[in-house]
């Protein structure tokens, strides 16, 4: 990550901390809440996806189980500690996470896409269909987490900046990760396997190990999503989660851990944009159809997604930038950075 | 002369389907010698590397690396313990710096996934492994390019460097002079000599000067067969060799 990028990643962070107190109401803080929960997601997918080179259409089983082991292991009669709950949930996404990608390594390309979707598939039934998911309905958290009186999750402001915490955590650890030896071999890996086989890793462990780190921290992400919501259902465990994680990853800029972070600001942001009457009217009802035209425009306009946009503007000014479009999308081939 | 073998490929066969692309050949790589083979195009020298480094499964015969019996072992394993490839077609990492292709393929001897919070790039041992192998091939001046925007030359030199990177004891080098400009090839060449002493080098090639100038040994293959084997001269003087494959001009 050279300077500029990590003073804009800086700036991001610190406008986040601030933001409490510039006069957010209880909508504003909610809505930023739940952003950056999805950016926690899109960051855990973006280490599959841009990295590792790893199509998953299957991120929000792993979302949606760190969100049930929050509801199911809380207690009834009194609030949980955060301290082994949140761990415990990230762990059970992460060894669901290891078992499915344990199959679904064993395939490529569009057939791991679909085993993948598969398994995500499976983990959605579980929770609709049987007992111990409460079915369509979902299941109530009685009490939030929390850590006695120094961290309060019922407090709005104190579950925003916990969540913020978390999310500069999933960050740091991504970009101090993907620059280690063990980031560098999954570029490797992303660009060229074969090659990395011939000159002797075996790439089996290490996209073992990316696969269940990123649905760990995906599950880090569900955990706060009930957290905050004090409710799950089984749509967190959709595939249209798992799409909606796969385009902000996109829209933001595959390749880059900044592009995860921007592509969930942009894409809730859209979404709740589209959503409001006052602005749209009756066609607020079909913000799917808005969403949709904005997000094929962006990537039809945008090819390095909206991180690669100040180059692009760059270019386009330096008079050169033409006839290059498309190239990063169908083939992410771009080296892994921060 | 008396060598050491590093590496023995004995009998080895592939078939696909009906089409048998390597039969049944046997090759020998010592230390001190470099041992090329040639043949026309499609007579299976690419499926003999891959067969030898592991890349595809034998369907037939064994490899023996270093003393070991390594017809088990899968491709990553046997480079580990010695064996180096380079490939006919690039095979690089064509985002990734020059200095960082050779970096990530001299990290594969010392691979520390676990160390998560230690930066690749400060890594001693990978660092200085690749300015090591990049200085052999002669791509100093370019180790911050980006790979993939180098001429196909360098790409070559590249290609080799990544192959020394990892410090191998056996060479499989496929095609390296091709596409390389006269200069280059000298230089080439002059590293072939260079890493005769301690490696043992298998070389597919198509220029024939530069195999008659460099190679100990010459197996020449026709439709996944070997028809003859032995020192230039020999084979230089071969009637089957010449008829199958030479051609009456040489
Ligand atoms: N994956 C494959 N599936 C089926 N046939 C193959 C495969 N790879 C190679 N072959 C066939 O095996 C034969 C040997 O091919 P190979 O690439 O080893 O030849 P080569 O001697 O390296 O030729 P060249 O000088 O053109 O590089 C050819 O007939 C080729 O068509
Ligand atoms: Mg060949």
């Amino acid at each position: 990550m050279d300077n500029s990028k990590a003073v804009f990643v800086g700036a991001v962070f610190v406008a986040l901390a601030l933001f409490p107190w510039l006069g957010a109401g209880s909508y504003g803080i909610d809505l930023v809440t739940k952003i950056m929960i999805y950016a926690i997601l899109a960051l855990s997918l973006e280490l599959l996806v841009g990295s590792t080179g790893l199509v998953c259409f299957g991120q929000a089983a792993f979302f949606g189980i760190g969100a049930y082991a929050a509801v199911l292991l809380s207690g009834e009669e009194d609030a949980a500690s955060v301290l082994w709950l949140l761990p415990a949930c990230v762990l059970a996404a992460a060894l669901y996470a290891l078992a499915v990608g344990a199959l679904s390594l064993r395939t490529k390309g569009v057939y791991f896409i679909m085993v993948t979707l598969a398994f995500a598939q499976m983990a959605y039934f579980v929770v609709h269909d049987t007992a111990l998911g409460g079915g369509t309905d979902g299941i109530y958290l009685y009490f939030r987490p929390g850590l006695g009186e120094w961290l309060v999750l019922d407090d709005p402001v104190t579950m925003y900046l916990f969540s913020l915490a978390c999310l500069i955590g999933v960050f740091a650890f991504l970009a101090v990760l993907l620059r280690s030896r063990f980031g560098r071999a999954l570029a490797g890996i992303k660009v060229n396997e074969q090659r990395m086989r011939g000159t002797g890793f075996t790439t089996y462990p290490y996209k073992l190990a990316a696969f269940t780190i990123s649905g760990g921290l995906a599950g880090l992400g569900g955990f706060l999503f009930a957290v905050k919501d004090g409710f799950v259902n089984p749509e967190l465990m959709s595939w249209h989660l798992s799409g909606a994680a796969l385009v902000m990853i996109i829209l933001g800029g595959l390749g880059h851990l900044r592009g995860a972070l921007v592509g969930a600001f942009a894409f809730l942001l859209l979404q709740e944009l589209f959503k409001t009457e006052a602005i749209f009217g009756d066609f607020a009802k079909h913000w799917h159809l808005g969403l949709g035209i904005v997000i094929i425009a962006a990537v039809a306009f945008l090819p390095r997604g909206l991180v690669g946009l100040p180059e692009q503007l760059r270019k386009r000014l330096a008079g050169v930038g033409a006839g290059e479009r498309g190239g990063s999308l169908k083939n992410p081939l771009g080296e892994a950075k921060s | 002369m008396s060598n050491e073998v590093f590496l023995r490929g004995q009998d080895i066969t592939r078939r696909w389907g009906g089409l048998v692309a390597v039969n049944q050949v046997s090759v020998t790589l010592e230390r001190n010698c470099i041992h090329a083979v040639i043949g026309t195009n499609g007579a299976g020298k690419s499926t003999l590397i891959n067969l030898l480094s592991g890349e595809i499964a034998l369907s037939g015969g064994s490899v023996e690396l270093l003393g070991e019996d390594v017809t088990a072992w899968t491709q990553p394993r046997r480079a580990r313990a010695g064996l180096g490839r380079s490939y006919q077609r690039n095979t690089i990492y064509p985002s990734f710096s020059v200095f960082e292709n050779c970096r990530l393929a001299a990290q594969a001897t010392h691979q520390k996934g676990w160390s998560w919070w230690q930066r690749a790039d400060r890594c001693p041992v990978s660092t200085e492994a690749a300015r090591d192998a990049a200085h052999r091939a002669g791509l100093d001046k370019l180790l911050d390019r980006t790979a993939g925007m180098i001429s196909h030359g360098q790409k070559r030199q590249l290609e080799i460097a990544m192959c020394l990177a990892t410090g191998p004891k056996v060479l499989l080098l496929d095609e390296p002079l091709a596409g390389m400009g006269a200069e280059e090839t000298e230089r080439m060449l002059a590293m072939l000599d260079e890493l005769r002493p301690d490696h043992g080098i298998l070389l597919v090639e198509h220029d024939m000067d530069a195999v008659f100038r460099v190679a100990d040994q010459i197996t020449v293959m026709v439709n996944g067969t070997v028809i003859a084997s032995g020192d230039p001269d020999f084979i230089r003087n071969s009637s089957e060799v010449r008829e199958a494959y030479l051609g009456e001009g040489h």
